[in-house]
């Protein structure tokens, strides 16, 4: 693993300042060179959603003239309104589409269901398993809970094989049911996460409902889970995303029109391209239409999301 | 967020299996009785998913590697047929070299720029926003990964090219030519995963106490060593297990490479995973494709456990 690259300006730039950098100087040299490479990193990292942005309004006619324009080339909605079905196979073709029927609004809705009945389901079974791993006693309970856990070392492709042949077996190929049924009972870091949050949550509360003579269930419900509502937003935001941007499922399972999701759609999309050169613009649109939820939640929790990275099991 | 093993997901940081805090006693065992009966209760949705679509497809996939199975019909038991094929088969030894080759690049260039990134953050920038910037193209699907650099990279009009050729270079093909598939793949992935790994070891740099710094500032350390000596041994546990979950995920590569150039050009970017996914869904050749499916558990099972092996990623120096 090789640093080198990333330091030189460091190594370069240390005869013109000190080696214990001891504060207030006018100016810092390291901070500034430190401060640029940082800006490059994030440049990099955001400036290509302007792109997108940017050639989604552009028409594709114009894309290829004006290819280094930082504005869209002929501004216009045609890609937005061919990614959602409102152009006429003839306008399509005619602004550079492939004409084939494509509706984003039923994969936008098939991704929003996907999402939220995987997220719901796997959240809500998830902490009541974890429940059972952190706060019961009971034989065998570390041995299971190693299992459960084990299952995250297992590669997907491994077990979507099978899988898959079940989900036929059951007639369910090409129905939501068969898309959300392998995420909807647990998934390990689901259960790990909120195992983590009850091992450090106050037992007070529960042990002088329990000497009340409440039951577990009751005590889950009506104190655990309200106190666990942080964890469990956060569980829930990071479960949904993860299951918004999901590919390789849902393209064995959902492959009809009906079912497909966003990214398996734009995966059809791209595939349609028309003879010569692509919809660039439609493409872009596309994809800024299927990045537009998790922007939208992200704007919303950025914190809360960027606060659960490095998330080690304590907080 | 099927599994982490694909890519890291949030939280690994510091996690892995915890043995279980001894705590207080609860009320149950105050009473001298288990909770059996009630945990069976809280546990039986996760227990039914656990063993209907993991624990059961696993023993199943094992079978089925035993197999000539192509979905019509029944299962036929072959015995080891099926490895003795692919030991021979051109096409999975590609998959594996392709798929290692990008594995170091991608690994290499997002770790060291992860590292960088963190380093850089530690120094200047703790800021949410800056780290919200940098998490950004993480949280956008592969798929979008995908086809926002397939359109960036283009040949003929991509932006990058045009700013290759106005420095005075000439034109990549980044799809498609055989030489540039893989580690465009490559760029694409570690574009997405740096910022999420910086924030990874942000988080292990921001762990190592104040003091440590300090006492080698007075010993008259210069910066360079204190890097070399202090911070990357003292960051090492965090730097492993944010490896052992690249390298995981890396190895299990498809999205990008499903939408972008199809295991093209020629078999440029065939992978493993990809390979599996034509062999079992393309081909119906389902017996043939479980075996692949297990020498490549099998392979990521080893790759894992040498890394921790041999970079003890389970001790921390800073005890």
């Amino acid at each position: 693993m090789t640093t080198t690259a990333t330091r030189p300006a460091d190594n370069r730039r240390r005869p013109f300042t000190g080696n214990r950098s001891t504060g207030n100087r006018p100016f810092n040299w390291r901070r500034a060179i430190a401060w640029v490479l940082l800006g490059v990193a994030i440049a990099v990292s955001i400036l290509p959603f302007y792109w997108v942005l940017r050639t989604a309004l552009s028409t594709n006619g114009s894309l290829a003239a004006n290819s280094t324009s930082l504005l869209p080339a002929d501004f216009n909605l045609g890609a937005f309104k061919r990614v959602f079905g409102l152009q006429t196979a003839e306008e399509a073709i005619a602004e550079g589409g492939s004409g084939a029927s494509i509706n984003f609004w039923q994969y936008l809705w098939n991704s929003l269901l996907f999402s939220s009945i995987t997220t719901a389901g796997a959240v809500f079974f998830s902490s009541m398993a974890a429940y059972a791993f952190a706060r019961l006693r009971w034989k065998g309970r570390d041995g299971v809970f190693s299992l459960f856990l084990g299952t995250m070392l297992v590669p997907p492709i491994f077990t979507a094989l099978p899988n898959f042949l079940l989900v036929k077996n059951l007639g369910l190929l090409n129905s939501m049911l068969g898309m959300v049924l392998p995420y909807l009972f647990m998934t390990p870091f689901a259960i790990f996460f909120m195992r983590q949050f009850f091992l450090n949550m106050s037992r007070e509360v529960e042990e002088a409902a329990m000497l009340d003579g409440a039951k577990h269930w009751r005590i889950f419900f009506q104190i655990v889970m309200p106190n666990a509502a942080a964890p469990i937003a956060t569980l829930a935001l990071l479960t949904f995303m993860g299951q918004w941007n999901e590919y390789f499922w849902p393209l064995l399972v959902g492959t009809t029109e009906e079912t497909r999701v966003l990214t398996v759609g734009l995966g059809v999309f791209k595939s349609q391209a028309p003879q010569g050169a692509p919809d660039w613009s439609g493409l872009m649109a596309a994809t800024l239409v299927s990045a537009t939820p998790v922007l939208i939640l992200f704007a919303i929790f950025g914190k809360k999301i960027v606060n659960s990275i490095g998330f080690n099991g304590t907080k | 967020m099927t599994t982490l093993t694909k890519q890291p997901g949030p939280g690994l940081a510091a996690g892995g299996p915890q043995k279980p805090r001894k705590r207080g006693k609860t009320a149950a065992e105050f009473r001298g009785t288990g909770d059996l009966k009630i945990a069976l209760f809280f546990i039986a949705p996760a227990m039914l998913g656990f063993v209907l679509f993991y624990l059961v497809p696993s023993i199943r996939g094992i079978y089925l590697s035993f197999t000539e199975y192509s979905i019509l019909g029944d299962p036929e038991w072959i015995g080891t047929r099926n490895y003795e094929r692919i030991a021979k088969d051109p096409l999975f030894w590609n998959a594996l070299g392709v798929t290692t080759q990008y594995v170091i690049i991608n690994i290499a260039l997002q770790t060291a720029l992860a590292l960088g990134i963190a380093l850089l953050m530690h120094r200047v920038a703790k800021s949410t926003l800056v780290r919200g910037a940098l998490l950004m193209p993480y949280l956008m699907a592969n798929v979008i990964a995908a086809l926002l650099w397939f359109w960036m990279l283009d040949y003929q009009i991509g932006i990058v090219n045009q700013l290759i050729e106005w420095v005075g270079l000439p034109r990549v093909a980044f799809f498609g030519s055989e030489q540039w598939a893989i580690p465009t793949q490559a760029l694409i992935n570690t574009w997405r995963h740096m910022g999420y790994t910086a924030l990874l070891i942000f988080a292990g740099l921001q762990a190592i106490p104040n003091s440590v710094y300090e006492a080698a500032s007075i010993d008259g350390s210069r910066a360079v060593s204190t890097f070399w000596r202090i911070t990357l041994p003292l960051l090492r546990p965090v730097l492993v297990l944010v490896l052992v979950v690249t390298v995981i995920g890396s190895f299990q590569v498809f999205d990008t490479v499903a939408v972008t150039t199809a295991g093209g050009p020629v078999n440029a970017t065939r992978v493993l995973q990809f390979y599996i996914y034509q062999r079992a869904f393309n081909e119906q050749d389902f017996g043939y494709g479980s075996a692949l499916a297990v020498i490549l558990f099998v392979i990521l099972a080893l790759v894992a456990f040498i890394q921790m092996k041999f970079l003890r990623g389970n001790q921390s120096d800073l005890d």
